[in-house]
């Protein structure tokens, strides 16, 4: 029970940071893009007006960076003192990115947004340019990293376990920065940040026209982003696809939770709109929608890229039996839930016997005893973290948070799609202004960019639950000694910390877009 | 105030509450106790063996 209470206030703590961060990180990933598209037109030009256009974004730019830079960190706090065991099981896979994503990309990233903020008039055009690009790109590489450690988190590639300081020792580099999770994972969250950019300018843009000032201001901000945010779409849909293809292939459970799939089929259906049945449980046989409309065949394609395809659901997953291919392409059968404990066991203990004889005087036995131990730790580590759990339920995530999240996300993804062809469209008949409807619309996309982009990382975290490590470690096994009490002070503690930097960000932010881009003065 | 200064006292206010206090007072990493990286190890495996 207060082990239960630690985990899950733990968790909330890390849900709650993790999710205000991500409030501040997107716009700085696409904005930083668009503005650099924006000085280049000015470096090109020498057109004036795209200087203040350039000025006004970046002023933008620097309200959301000076309120979220630093906001990650308290992410890297919480590994030391909640997650202690999970931060010393990882080892320097963790370690590694980050330390990368520090002294790297964000210091390139700082270094030249001050450029980019005071250098305006001090430093050539073309240096100017140069530092706003490599701010932009610095703020993407920073994102590459962190989500290296976290790609590596659902899809543990590229490492040895080493008994005796019960780390993992990373063997590939290279395989743990291009793991297709890292990859799809860059991708689709870049994009996102793409597409939460040109939301938030667009939206920015028709409250202008819909005060009648700044018209051509307004007008070429909401081309360049529109372009921009289609581009993003398109990307998110591909990417989005990928994501999943990955998924299938490294963490089944999550797309079953995803779809509320509890038994699968070759040409298994994707549910575009639905509802589940509260009462369903793994092991009853409720139906596990209370209503549904399918796409025949689709979570097949989705999945696997061939509609007859099979994918396992979760009471296949429990049961196993079914045949897969695995992240290495070699054809298995799907081992059982209860085969995955006991080899989990297996593992544990030849851990716990490593490390009573790993000091042993009598060489003899030490040397025999940790030999056997390894062996049986090589054949088994792989469902280490299944030694923990005891109920099959103890393995399925939370079935209607990662269900419903991912559709608010595909369904959001589709109205975007929509929003921009109309917006494009309505710039080009050049009718924005006079559609009172519209700029209400675009303005009310601001918080449902926002929302689809966290559902996004819902669908990713809750659906990977138990795991802190796929299949190697379950929450329950990755958290500290500290005390609950102590992590509801702090949860209480960010809470309000966020609260006040969000409120200032959208005060500040609010403030300079009532100035307008006439009232910015550089220096 | 200038927007630029304002965004300088967030800035400093920010790092000031996460390094100085949180950082001191609220996160202490569990395994600093411990000297050595054996005794560290030590007690992460007796965590992960141990544990019901
Ligand atoms: C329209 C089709 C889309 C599909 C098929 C799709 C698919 C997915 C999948 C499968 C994941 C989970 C990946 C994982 O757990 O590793 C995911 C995560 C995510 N999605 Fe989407 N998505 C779509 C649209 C969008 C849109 C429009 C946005 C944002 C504005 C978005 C933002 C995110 C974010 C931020 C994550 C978490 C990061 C990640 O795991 O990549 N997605 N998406």
């Amino acid at each position: 029970m207060l082990l239960s209470s630690l985990v899950d206030a733990s968790r909330l703590q890390f849900a709650l940071t993790a999710m205000y961060h991500w409030l501040f990180v997107p716009l700085t990933l696409g904005l930083g893009i668009l503005i650099a598209i924006f000085e280049t037109k000015y470096y090109r030009s020498g057109d004036e007006s795209w200087k203040k256009l350039t000025q006004f974004w970046s002023r933008i730019f620097a309200v959301n960076f000076a309120c979220g830079v630093a906001t990650g960190i308290i992410l890297e706090f919480e590994f030391g003192t909640n997650w202690s065991n999970y931060s010393w099981f990882v080892g320097d896979i963790f370690g590694a990115p980050l330390a990368i994503e520090g002294i790297f990309a964000f210091f390139l990233e700082s270094t030249f947004f001050a450029v980019m903020y005071f250098g305006w008039n001090k430093v050539s055009k073309g240096f100017h340019l140069l530092s706003t690009w490599l701010t932009a790109i610095g703020a993407n590489i920073s994102a590459y990293w962190i989500l290296t450690a976290n790609g590596w988190m659902q899809n543990p590639v590229g490492v040895a376990f080493n008994p005796a300081t019960a780390r993992n020792e990373m063997t590939d580099f290279w395989g743990i920065v291009f793991s297709s999770t890292t990859l799809s994972k860059f991708s689709h969250s870049v994009m996102s940040g793409f597409l939460v950019a040109a939301i938030v300018v667009i939206a920015i843009s028709c409250w202008y026209l819909k005060k009648k000032r700044n018209k051509e201001f307004s007008m070429r901000s909401i081309k360049y982003a529109g372009f921009f945010g289609l581009f993003a779409i398109v990307m998110l849909m591909v990417t989005g696809h990928s994501s999943a293809v990955t998924v299938a292939k490294t963490q089944p459970m999550k797309l079953a939770a995803m779809e509320g799939l509890y038994r699968g089929e070759n040409g298994t259906p994707l549910v575009g709109v639905g509802l589940l049945n509260p009462k369903k449980e793994w092991n009853n046989d409720e139906d596990p929608y209370l209503f549904h409309i399918s796409i025949p065949k689709g979570l097949s394609f989705l999945a696997n890229m061939d509609f007859d395809s099979y994918v396992p659901g979760i009471n296949d997953i429990i049961e196993g039996g079914y045949k897969y291919v695995d992240k290495n392409g070699e054809e298995k059968t799907a081992i059982s839930f209860q085969e995955k404990v006991e080899r989990g066991n297996m593992a544990r203990r030849a851990l716990a016997l490593y490390g009573q004889h790993k000091d042993n005087p009598d060489t003899l036995v030490k040397n025999q005893v940790l030999s056997q131990a390894q062996q049986y730790l090589d054949e088994n580590f792989e469902y280490f973290g299944y030694g923990f759990l005891k109920d099959p339920k103890e393995s399925i995530p939370n079935v209607p948070v990662t269900f419903y999240s991912f559709r608010i996300m595909v369904m959001l993804g589709g109205y975007f799609i929509l929003f921009l062809l109309v917006c494009l469209w309505m710039w080009k008949k050049k009718i924005i202004e006079n559609k009172k409807w519209f700029i209400f619309i675009a303005i009310v996309s601001v918080p449902l960019v926002y929302i689809c982009a966290e559902a996004g990382w819902i669908v990713a975290e809750v659906g990977r639950q138990p795991w802190t490590i796929q299949d190697l470690l379950p929450v329950q096994a990755s958290v500290s000694g500290v005390s609950s009490g102590n992590v509801w002070t702090t949860f209480i503690i960010f809470a309000v910390l966020f609260t006040t930097l969000l409120i200032a960000e959208l005060k500040i932010a609010f403030n300079q877009i009532k100035k307008g881009p006439e009232g910015i003065k550089w220096n | 105030m200038e927007v630029g200064k304002t965004l300088w006292i967030i800035i400093l206010i920010k790092l000031v509450v996460i390094f100085l206090i949180l950082r001191i007072f609220f996160f202490k990493p569990e395994l600093s106790s411990y000297d050595s990286d054996e005794q560290k190890a030590s007690h992460v495996i007796e965590n992960l063996t141990k544990l019901p």
